[in-house]
């Protein structure tokens, strides 16, 4: 799950991280307020789910409250990367002499924490470690020993020529660590790391990526979430047990299994069509889960045919057929429907779709291809 | 030959009184699987489908001399679960359950290299030797006893991929199914190793998807310790960036992790990609 800058930082915060003043605003003239309030110039920033804020003209600079409506009108209601702004932030602008980089990841090769800090911070990390791999230290921490101290003054050792200002400062990466950990983070990242003329530190950006299969532990965490649009169809097929993600195209695929669902995509596309979705129904399905599956599909009025393609093992070929004439009582469909269905009782399943207006095929690539000559004449 | 079970491998089965793990246990027992116990706490001193059922793991290994485990246990008691399979005993675990904080796997995987136990998943659809033993929830019929080894990070697909190397009348010598989640026990490489060293392995299919870059340091490996003849598939090309497709791994993060990447990566050491899942059998027959 994706936080906001401004709730990443409130997070940071209660961790002990140096993050300078700053509060959310709806209204541009409530972006007046809080500035007043301040009485510093300010920075406004736009909060959405998605990187390249800056360069979409998301992030101003305010030198005063009548600058800092003016920059938060402009910035709300803005699409970045198509995603509405609802939300900016207004934070205390610092004065920054150089900007560092520090994040804690998951890394899927050593399978364990990896702390990264670099002096080019700023940027994009991904970038840095195309253009100078060597600008970036990393350290693995072991995750049943966790962080050890000496390991947090070694990172900071390699951010600061200053060594006494490093240990000084070492607090920061055992903050971040322990908020890494305890909130069952992926993702734990500032850029920058600001330092400012007084020779203090600030985190003046922050990201926070929370694991999804952690959320159950973190009732707290969970209630941050704020869906994108579109992603309210998303949690409702959660909810049912089932994967969903909409994409753009008009053949609405129901699949058994997370990369069959992606195969069949794949497939569609191949033979010149576009799928409208990526939808898996899970291992063991019912008549009710693939209604519901059904009924999620249908709110996208893009699509013009569905394709059902199901690989029976624990899902029974029954359950997706009686789950489909289920949905033709209860709905209306009105769409024309091919069903690939294969392995455990697919017997059964023909026999239930035998006098149903939906049309059988024998494999994944006719099945493909029906569908796509029926999306053109419908 | 097969590799990491035969029909030697003794099971315990965790969970094995919830409704997945005893539908499985059936499964796998009718397939020929050496199911020799059970473990649900607090169920201890019961018998379910004939096998006996024991509180604790160790108690189980002990007395039954069970040399695998699999784990049914749900989301949030798995990590304990899999923990407690690594102090017992046994030397391979295979964890089906789905759902599992991604620090908590760090830590077990920690705890198994220490105790040089093997990890298989999670979020896996377990393994089978066909003819010699399955541990995992694969439908077994789609299987035939054979020359090309399979390694995956998915499952029904992998049955799609099966399906067309059975029906073009080639067969499997062990398929692996490794698991959807980004930290994963045994991982391509590790059981390319294993392949390359089994007799009875002609040919491998590596399974891929988006998210990572294991497939990559795979095709590096494969250039300089594989000699058999090894094919693959890659899904998600159309997946969009930054959406998690179904498996928690499965995720195109940073513009990394891309199938296009992948494939290139696999063509460029000479590896054959089949563009769709029919094409796998062919591939595998023109080769073999």
């Amino acid at each position: 799950m994706n936080l906001h800058e401004y709730q990443a930082k409130q997070i940071m915060r209660e961790y002990g991280l140096p993050v300078q003043g700053g509060r959310v605003a709806t209204k541009p003239k409530d972006a007046e307020k809080i500035a007043r309030d301040y009485g510093n110039p300010v920075m406004v920033k736009a909060q959405v789910h998605t990187g390249g804020r800056g360069k979409a003209g998301g992030v101003k600079y305010a030198k005063t409250p009548d600058e800092a409506e003016n920059y938060a009108r402009g910035i709300l209601g803005m699409r970045i990367k198509n995603f509405p702004v609802k939300k900016v932030l207004i934070a205390k602008a610092v004065d920054i002499k150089k900007e560092y980089y520090l994040s804690v990841i998951m890394d899927r090769d050593k399978k364990s924490p990896l702390i990264m800090a670099s002096r080019e911070g700023g940027m994009d990390i991904e970038e840095v470690a195309r253009r100078k791999p060597k600008a970036i230290k990393k350290l693995w921490v072991d995750p049943v020993y966790g962080l050890l101290p000496h390991q947090a003054k070694e990172i900071m050792l390699s951010l600061f020529d200053d060594g006494k200002f490093a240990l000084r400062s070492a607090n920061i990466v055992e903050a971040l660590y322990r908020l890494f950990t305890e909130c069952d983070a992926q993702i734990a990242e500032i850029n920058p790391l600001a330092l400012d003329d007084g020779g203090k530190l600030w985190v003046t950006d922050a990201k926070v990526v929370l694991d999804d299969n952690a959320l159950s532990r973190h009732p707290k965490l969970e209630k941050l979430r704020d869906p994108d649009p579109g992603e309210d169809k998303e949690l409702a097929a959660k909810e049912a047990g089932l994967s969903y993600i909409p994409l753009s195209g008009y053949i609405g695929c129901v699949v058994n299994g997370a990369g069959l669902a992606m195969a069949t995509m794949d497939l569609i596309k191949k033979y010149g069509g576009e799928p409208a979705n990526f939808l898996d129904i899970g291992g063991s399905s019912s008549p009710e889960k693939v209604e519901k599956a059904l009924s999620i599909l249908l709110l996208d009025k893009n699509v013009r045919v569905i394709f059902f393609n199901i690989f029976g093992g624990i899902t029974r070929c029954d359950d997706v057929a009686s789950g489909v004439i289920r949905a033709t009582e209860s709905m209306k469909i009105g769409l024309p429907m091919v069903a690939r269905l294969t392995g455990t009782n697919e017997d059964e399943a023909r026999q239930i779709l035998k006098n149903s207006p939906i049309i059988p095929v024998q494999s994944m690539s006719e099945g493909a291809i029906r569908a796509i000559e029926l999306a053109k004449g419908n | 030959m097969s590799i990491l079970i035969d029909k030697k491998t003794k099971v315990c089965v965790q969970g094995i009184t919830g409704r997945d793990g005893s539908f499985h246990t059936e499964r796998m027992i009718e397939y020929g699987t050496k199911v020799v116990c059970g473990v649900t706490p607090g169920k201890g001193g019961t018998t379910i489908l004939g096998i006996p059922v024991y509180d604790t793991v160790k108690e189980a290994v002990e007395r039954e001399g069970a040399n695998t485990t699999i784990i049914f246990v749900p989301a949030r008691f798995a990590t304990d679960a899999l923990l407690e399979a690594g102090d017992s005993g046994v030397g391979l675990v295979v964890c089906i359950t789905e759902g599992i904080p991604v620090l908590d796997i760090s830590k077990v995987l920690k705890f198994y290299r220490e105790k040089g136990v093997t990890l298989i998943g999670p979020n896996s659809p377990g393994l089978i030797s066909p003819g010699e033993s399955k541990v995992g929830i694969l439908p077994s019929n789609i299987f035939k006893k054979g020359g090309v080894g399979v390694i995956s990070r998915s499952g029904t697909l992998t049955y799609e991929l099966v399906s067309h190397i059975t029906n073009s009348g080639l067969g499997e010598s062990t398929c692996i199914g490794i698991g959807g989640d980004p930290l994963i026990g045994l991982k391509f490489i590790d059981c390319l190793k294993q392949f390359g060293k089994d007799p009875d392995t002609e040919a491998i299919l590596m399974v891929g998807e988006i998210g990572g870059h294991d497939e990559e340091d795979a095709a590096d490996f494969i250039v300089h310790n594989i000699s058999k003849p090894v094919v693959a598939f890659v899904a998600g090309k159309t997946a969009p960036p930054g959406k998690r497709m179904g498996h928690a791994g499965a995720i195109i993060s940073g513009g990394s992790g891309t199938a296009r990447e992948k494939i290139e990566k696999f063509e460029s050491v000479g590896i054959r990609v089949a563009s769709e899942p029919e094409e796998v059998g062919e591939l595998l027959k023109g080769i073999l």
